[in-house]
C-alpha cells in the first residue's frame, strides 16, 4: 500500500465539554481529491484546520507523510489553504497577496514574478496583478485565494467550503475548474463542504461526517448507491426507507419480508448478517405504471410495491410522484420524462399504480445503521 | 416630512449637517477669527487695544517661548509614544481575546472619565508625593534612595498626561482592531509568516487608521495640555499651556497669548502634516 500523505491517528478535539471530533482515524493517499462532508457542527471544519495547524489537537496525532506535525504551528506545515470567504488581505495587490508566502520565504523578486504570472495564468485572471481585492467579484476573489494558496506549492491543500459564498451558476463553473486545476498539479486536496452535489461533483472519495465522527467513507457512487447508515442515505440525495426482516439468504441474493408481508430481494453484499433490516430504494430506481398496464421492459424488476399516486409534480426533466402504499408508507419516485411530451401524460393524483425495481438497486440498512428520532434534532440543534 | 421636502430631498444631508455647523461657526470659527485678530491688536487693558495688524508679535513670541514650545511638543511625542505602546497591546487583547468580557474591559478603560480630570490629577500628585503611599514606602524598605523624587520631574508630568489620555488611544485602536477578520492572521500564518511577521504585515498595516486616530487624539490635547505641568511639574516642566493660560488669565497680555494659541496651533498641523506623509509612506511597503 502507498503511504499515506495525510494520516489522523485517532485525532479528538474538545472545545469545553463539547467534542467536535471524536476519536478520528483517517488516510489519505497522494493526489486524491477528498472531501469531507457533512451538516453544520459535525466537525468537518475542526478536521480541516486541525490539519492546517489552526486547531491545536485534544489527543491524537496527525502525519503529513512520515512526518508528524502535531505540534507544529501553521507556517511550518507543508500544507496551504483556501479560506471561507477567502480571507485575502483587503491592503495588499493581487500580485501582493498572491506572492505573500513567496516573500516570506525569501524568494528572489524574479522568480516571484515569473510564479505568480504563472498562477494568475492558471487560474485564468492574467493582468490583475494591480487590483485590490475589494475590485474583484466573488469568484475572481475565489481564483486569486486559491493562487495565493498553490503558489506556494503545498503538499496538501485545504479548502474551507470555498464556494460556499458563489452563486449557483458559478459554483458549478468552479467545480469544474477546481477538479481541472487538481488533476493538472496533482497535489492532494482536502476539501470540507456541506454540499452533497459538489462534494459528489469533485470528489474522488467522500467522508461523510456526523457529530464528530465518519458514519461512513467510500467513493461517491458507494456512498450513494450502497449507504450504510440512515443518515449517509438522507444526507446525500433521496432515498425511501422499508422496514423488514431478512428471511432467507441464497447465494448472492437475500430475501427479506417487508412488514406489510411483500417480498424482495437484495444483493446478500449489502447485508450484514442481521435479521432486522431497513430496506432502502433511491426514487431514480423505481419504475411506476398505472396498475394493470402492460409491462413491457423491466424483466429484471422483480421487486413490486403497488400503491396510490398522491400527488405528481412534472419539474421537466423528470416527473417527481409521492405514492403511498397499501400499509401507508409515503414513497418517493423520480420518473424521467423518457416519452412524455408534456404534462398530460404524468400520472394524475389517486391513480393506482405498480411500483418496481431492480434488486441489485436494492440498499440494506441493518439496526447499528439506524438513527434513533432524536438524531436530526440533535443535529438541528447545533447548528 | 412636510411636503416641500419631499421634492427637495437633496436637502435633507445638508439639513442633517446644519446645527453641528452652525455649532462649529459660533464655537469655533469665530473664536479663531478673533483670537487671530487679539493677536494683531496693540494695547492694554487701561488704555483699551487696537487693530494693528501688529505680525511682529510671532517672532518675538516665539522667541521668548520657544524653550516651552519645543517641551510641549516634545512632551505630546514621548506622550503619545508612550500610549501606544501600552494601549496597543490592551486594544489588541480586548479586541481578539476578550471574547464575552469585550465591553466589560472597555467599560473599565473608560472609568477614570467617571470622575473628573483634576481629581485624577490630584490623586496623583498623592501617589508621586515624596513621602507619599508609594515612594514613601519604597524608600523605607530601601530600595529608593531619601532624596529620590518624582514629584516636579518630567517623568511626573509625561506619566500624567500619558494616563489621563490613554482612552482616547484604547479606543480608537480597539475600533480599527476589532474589525479585522482573525481568518487574515490565520491566512498569514498559513502563508509562512510567524505570529510576529503576521502582526507586521498584517494587523498593523490594517489598524493604521486606529493608529492615525489615536495619535492625533493624544498628541494634540497632550501638547496643549497645563493641568498636569500645574500639577505635578515645576517650573523647569512648564508647557505652553501653561504660559498661555498665566498670559490669558495674570498677566492679561491677551495679545501674546493669543498669538502663542495660533502658534501651537500651526506647530501641531505641521507635525501632523509630516506624520501623515509618514504613515502613507508606511502602508506602501509590504
Amino acid at each position: 500500500m502507498p503511504e499515506a500523505d495525510v494520516r489522523l491517528d485517532r485525532v479528538t478535539k474538545r472545545f469545553g465539554s463539547f467534542t467536535a471530533v471524536d476519536d478520528l482515524s483517517l488516510e489519505i493517499p497522494e493526489g486524491e481529491f477528498f472531501s469531507l462532508l457533512g451538516p453544520s457542527g459535525c466537525g468537518k471544519t475542526t478536521t480541516l484546520r486541525m490539519i492546517g495547524g489552526f486547531e491545536e489537537v485534544t489527543s491524537g496525532a496527525i502525519y503529513l507523510g512520515d512526518q508528524n506535525v502535531t505540534d507544529l504551528p501553521p507556517f511550518k506545515r507543508a500544507t496551504n489553504t483556501v479560506f471561507q470567504n477567502y480571507a485575502l488581505f483587503p491592503h495588499l495587490s493581487v500580485f501582493e497577496n498572491i506572492a505573500f508566502g513567496l516573500r516570506r520565504r525569501k524568494t528572489a523578486l524574479g522568480e516571484i514574478r515569473r510564479q505568480v504570472a504563472f498562477m494568475l495564468e492558471l487560474v485564468e485572471l492574467p493582468g490583475y496583478e494591480e487590483r485590490r481585492p475589494n475590485q474583484l467579484s466573488g469568484g475572481q476573489q475565489q481564483r486569486v485565494a486559491l493562487a495565493r494558496a498553490l503558489v506556494n506549492n503545498p503538499r496538501v491543500l485545504l479548502l474551507d467550503e470555498p464556494l460556499g459564498a458563489l452563486d449557483l451558476k458559478l459554483r458549478k463553473q468552479m467545480q469544474v475548474e477546481l477538479k481541472r486545476i487538481q488533476s493538472e498539479i496533482g497535489i492532494t486536496f482536502i476539501f470540507v463542504t456541506h454540499d452533497q452535489e459538489e462534494a459528489m461533483t469533485m470528489s474522488d472519495r467522500i467522508a461523510v461526517m456526523r457529530a464528530g465522527r465518519i458514519e461512513q467513507l467510500g467513493a461517491p457512487e458507494e456512498l450513494y448507491e450502497r449507504p450504510t447508515t440512515e443518515f449517509v442515505a438522507g444526507f446525500l440525495g433521496v432515498s425511501n426507507l422499508l422496514d423488514g426482516e431478512v428471511t432467507e439468504r441464497d447465494g448472492d441474493m437475500v430475501s427479506i419480508r417487508l412488514t406489510n408481508g411483500v417480498l424482495v430481494q437484495a444483493p446478500a453484499a449489502a447485508t450484514n448478517g442481521a435479521a432486522k433490516v431497513r430496506v432502502g430504494i433511491r426514487p431514480e430506481k423505481l419504475r411506476v405504471v398505472p396498475r394493470g398496464a402492460e409491462v413491457t421492459a423491466g424483466a429484471t424488476e422483480t421487486n413490486v410495491l403497488e400503491g396510490t399516486v398522491l400527488d405528481a409534480s412534472y419539474i421537466g426533466v423528470s416527473t417527481q410522484y409521492l405514492v403511498k402504499t397499501a400499509e401507508g408508507h409515503t414513497l418517493t419516485v423520480y420518473a424521467q420524462n423518457l416519452t412524455t411530451s408534456g404534462a398530460s401524460e404524468v400520472l394524475s393524483d389517486g391513480q393506482d399504480v405498480r411500483l418496481s425495481w431492480n434488486p441489485q438497486h436494492t440498499f440494506v440498512i441493518d439496526d447499528a445503521g439506524r438513527s434513533d428520532p432524536e438524531a436530526p434534532m440533535e443535529e438541528a440543534r447545533t447548528r | 416630512m412636510p411636503g416641500w421636502l419631499r421634492h427637495h430631498k437633496g436637502v435633507v444631508p445638508y439639513l442633517f449637517l446644519l446645527p453641528g455647523g452652525l455649532w462649529l461657526i459660533v464655537f469655533f470659527v469665530v473664536p479663531l477669527l478673533t483670537t487671530a485678530s487679539v493677536a494683531l491688536q496693540e494695547g492694554s487693558l487701561a488704555s483699551g487695544y487696537r487693530l494693528t495688524f501688529n505680525f511682529g508679535i510671532f517672532p518675538e513670541a516665539i522667541g521668548r517661548w520657544d524653550t516651552q514650545l519645543l517641551r510641549s511638543l516634545q512632551y505630546g511625542l514621548i506622550v503619545t509614544v508612550l500610549a501606544m505602546l501600552i494601549g496597543y497591546p490592551m486594544a489588541y487583547t480586548i479586541a481578539f481575546r476578550g471574547g464575552r468580557y469585550k465591553n466589560i474591559l472597555l467599560l473599565l478603560v473608560i472609568l477614570p472619565f467617571f470622575t473628573s480630570f483634576i481629581i485624577r490629577t490630584i490623586s496623583w500628585k498623592f501617589i508621586l508625593a515624596d513621602q507619599g503611599f508609594l515612594l514613601g514606602t519604597l524608600k523605607e524598605i530601601g530600595l529608593l534612595d531619601q532624596g529620590f523624587r518624582l514629584l516636579a520631574t518630567p517623568v511626573a508630568v509625561i506619566s500624567g498626561i500619558t494616563y489621563n489620555f490613554l482612552p482616547f488611544v484604547v479606543l480608537p485602536l480597539y475600533v480599527a482592531l476589532e474589525r479585522i477578520d482573525p481568518r487574515l492572521i490565520e491566512a498569514a500564518t498559513d502563508l509562512y509568516a510567524s505570529r510576529f511577521q503576521a502582526f507586521l504585515r498584517v494587523t498593523l498595516p490594517l489598524s493604521i487608521s486606529g493608529v492615525f486616530a489615536a495619535s492625533l487624539l493624544s498628541f494634540i490635547p497632550a501638547v496643549g495640555d497645563y493641568l498636569n505641568a500645574e500639577l505635578l511639574g515645576s517650573r523647569n516642566e512648564t508647557m505652553i499651556g501653561n504660559v498661555i493660560q498665566r498670559l490669558f488669565l495674570v498677566n492679561r497680555d491677551y495679545p501674546e497669548a493669543a498669538a502663542l494659541s495660533l502658534i501651537l496651533m500651526v506647530g501641531i498641523l505641521v507635525s501632523i502634516f509630516f506624520y501623515i506623509r509618514l504613515l502613507r509612506g508606511q502602508e506602501l511597503t509590504v
